[in-house]
């Protein structure tokens, strides 16, 4: 019991502007130091959960019903302020796109040491000597100069190490990686993805991982949850999922991966009549509500 | 690697960097020119007693309407002629840029001040607050400004104050509007959310965060808006609502020289050659100015 970070209860929410379900009865649990990742197409919801634990929902999206507890305190129940101060030191983020998620007029050192400022009340320079050791857990060369470096004088995945490293600074027990490989080419994306494993069983945190690609769930995830419009379709731990898939979904997911070990086979789409039954398994989960 | 180690070598320190930033600035044609014309007005303006050749209120009736020189008629001592009552045009073009420059420096600062609040607030906020202000700038655009400046004019009086005022009253909805737009495009960047999870006060991300990000447009901005002020000024001056008669004013001077632009035609082209150099020179600092600061440009 003292395994588990984050759990996740019965999550629903809606769009405001259409009142359409965004999630469905989501629970899932993260244990420490477990890499959970969530996985589904585009709409699936993956990112809408990531956010929910955040705080950070558009506006357009409310939570209808569930709770989210991080350690044991239930999330939603805390007021902003407090929410807010648990969230800063407990939970980071790993942005998707490197390119826009620093602030292109600030420095990679003042960038690094605003939480370590904020929340840890280091001195500047106590700051600054924390940052350089970051930069150099992350393997960066030449930290000093990068400190002083502009985010466009870095390169894409150069830019994706300094925002682990900002996301490890606090030494949160959570943190939220929200597709951070999508942007950046496969040989940049398999480096980071084995530093982020590194760092995360260093430091012992718990990590939820939004992607939509099964191969980086296989590279990187300890357990994994699988979503279809807003709700859990099947949940498991990696090995499981992958090599005895139990839901007609994971096992069309799968088929669908593109393989370069059998060239000469295009890409094979999700049957339609996984995806009909899958809709109809949304369908009878929203009837029954309807009944309630 | 190399490619990327030279990239970062000229981010050595943070002088440097400012000197790289002054080199960029340098490096544009149209700050040279522009910003230029505009040290050399500054000049003008505060050396005006000094390398003025005459008071510039001094009437002399026998020298009336003297044509500049190289026409028939021109004397030695008035390069660009006199008017009717016989003042040096030249003095006088000279001593108006003082008007000209402290309404265009300062009504344009205060209308970037005002807009700027009022965009970061509207575009940040969002909801009622961007309601509320959107519909103001609405109300206030559909105002016809010339009737709003001679109404707060008449109200506080004439004078360079009065003509500040009116300005930057009207004109902080060209502000407000541009601000508005770009803060909530950058509100929506992965860095703002990023800073939001940190747990950053809304007020620390917008000043901290937003405001640095939308300073080389500001600054773009704000200089145009200097050439808008110094027109301003003339149409005011022009129908007698800006600063009294006995203070030489572009505005003032165009109005005179109307009156007999068949006998002394210079007296009206002079300021409104000056004028308009003046508004294009700082149309073309704004320009370059916005090339030069934007790091994604300049690259």
């Amino acid at each position: 019991m003292s395994a588990e970070l984050l759990r996740i209860t019965h999550l629903s929410a809606v769009s405001r502007a259409s009142r359409l379900p965004v999630l469905r009865d989501v629970s899932l649990e993260v244990g420490r130091a477990e890499v959970h990742g969530l996985v589904g197409e585009s709409g699936a919801g993956k990112s809408t959960i990531a956010k929910a634990v955040l705080g950070i929902l558009p506006q357009g999206i409310s939570l209808t019903k569930g709770s989210i507890a991080l350690g044991g305190r239930d999330l939603l129940a805390l007021g902003s302020h407090e929410r807010r101060r648990l969230l800063g030191a407990e939970v980071a983020l790993i942005p998707q796109d490197p390119l826009t998620a620093l602030n292109p007029g600030r420095r990679i050192e003042a960038q690094l040491t605003d939480g370590l400022v904020l929340w840890r009340g280091l001195s500047r320079r106590d700051a600054k000597r924390r940052a350089l050791a970051l930069l150099n857990e992350v393997q960066m060369r030449e930290p000093e100069r990068v400190l002083r470096a502009f985010p466009h004088e870095l390169s894409g995945g150069m830019r994706q190490r300094v925002l682990i490293a900002a996301a490890f600074a606090l030494e949160p027990t959570l943190i939220i990686a929200d597709e951070p490989t999508t942007a950046l080419d496969v040989t940049v994306q398999k480096q980071i993805l084995r530093l982020i494993r590194a760092m995360q069983a260093r430091h012992g945190t718990g990590v939820v991982f939004v992607t939509h690609d099964l191969g980086v769930v296989a590279q990187i995830c300890d357990r994994a949850t699988l979503l279809y419009m807003g709700k859990v379709m099947e949940e498991g731990s990696v090995e499981e999922l992958l090599s005895s898939p139990h839901h007609p979904y994971t096992k069309a997911l799968m088929a669908a991966c593109p393989r370069y070990d059998r060239p000469g086979r295009g890409l094979e789409p999700i049957p339609e009549a996984v995806l009909a039954a899958c809709r109809n398994e949304v369908a009878a989960f929203d009837g029954s509500l309807a009944n309630d | 690697m190399a490619e990327q180690a030279s990239a970062l070598g000229s981010a050595a320190t943070p002088s440097r960097r400012r000197v790289d930033t002054l080199a960029a600035l340098l490096h544009e044609p149209k700050v040279i020119g522009g910003g230029g014309f505009i040290l050399f007005l500054v000049l003008a303006a505060l050396l005006a007693p000094l390398i003025s050749p005459h008071d510039p209120l001094e009437q002399d009736l026998m020298s009336g309407a003297l044509p500049p020189v190289g026409f028939a008629g021109a004397q030695a001592g008035f390069p660009i002629g006199t008017d009717d009552l016989g003042r040096d045009v030249l003095s006088r073009l000279i001593y108006g840029t003082r008007v000209a420059l402290t309404v265009a420096f300062v009504a344009a600062t205060l209308a970037a001040v005002l807009g700027t609040a009022l965009g970061l607030l509207a575009g940040y906020f969002g909801k009622l607050t961007d309601g509320v202000i959107s519909r103001l700038i609405e109300i206030w655009m559909a105002f016809p400004p010339v009737l709003l400046s001679i109404l707060i004019v008449a109200i506080m009086g004439a004078g360079v104050a009065s003509v500040i005022t009116a300005i930057a009253i009207i004109d902080w909805t060209r502000f407000a509007r541009v601000v508005r737009a770009e803060t909530m495009a950058q509100a929506k960047a992965d860095y703002v959310t990023a800073a939001r999870v940190i747990g950053f006060s809304r007020f620390t991300i917008l000043l901290r965060e937003i405001l640095p990000n939308i300073a080389p447009l500001l600054v773009a901005l704000l200089t145009l808006e200097m050439g808008i002020a110094v027109i301003v000024e003339a149409i005011l001056s022009f129908v007698g609502l800006s600063v009294s008669s006995d203070t030489p004013t572009w505005g003032g001077m165009i109005a005179q020289g109307r009156q007999t632009i068949y006998q002394a035609w210079w007296v009206f082209a002079a300021p409104l050659a000056a004028l308009f150099a003046t508004v294009l020179a700082f149309n073309q600092l704004g320009d370059g100015l916005r090339r030069a600061l934007d790091p994604a440009m300049r690259r």
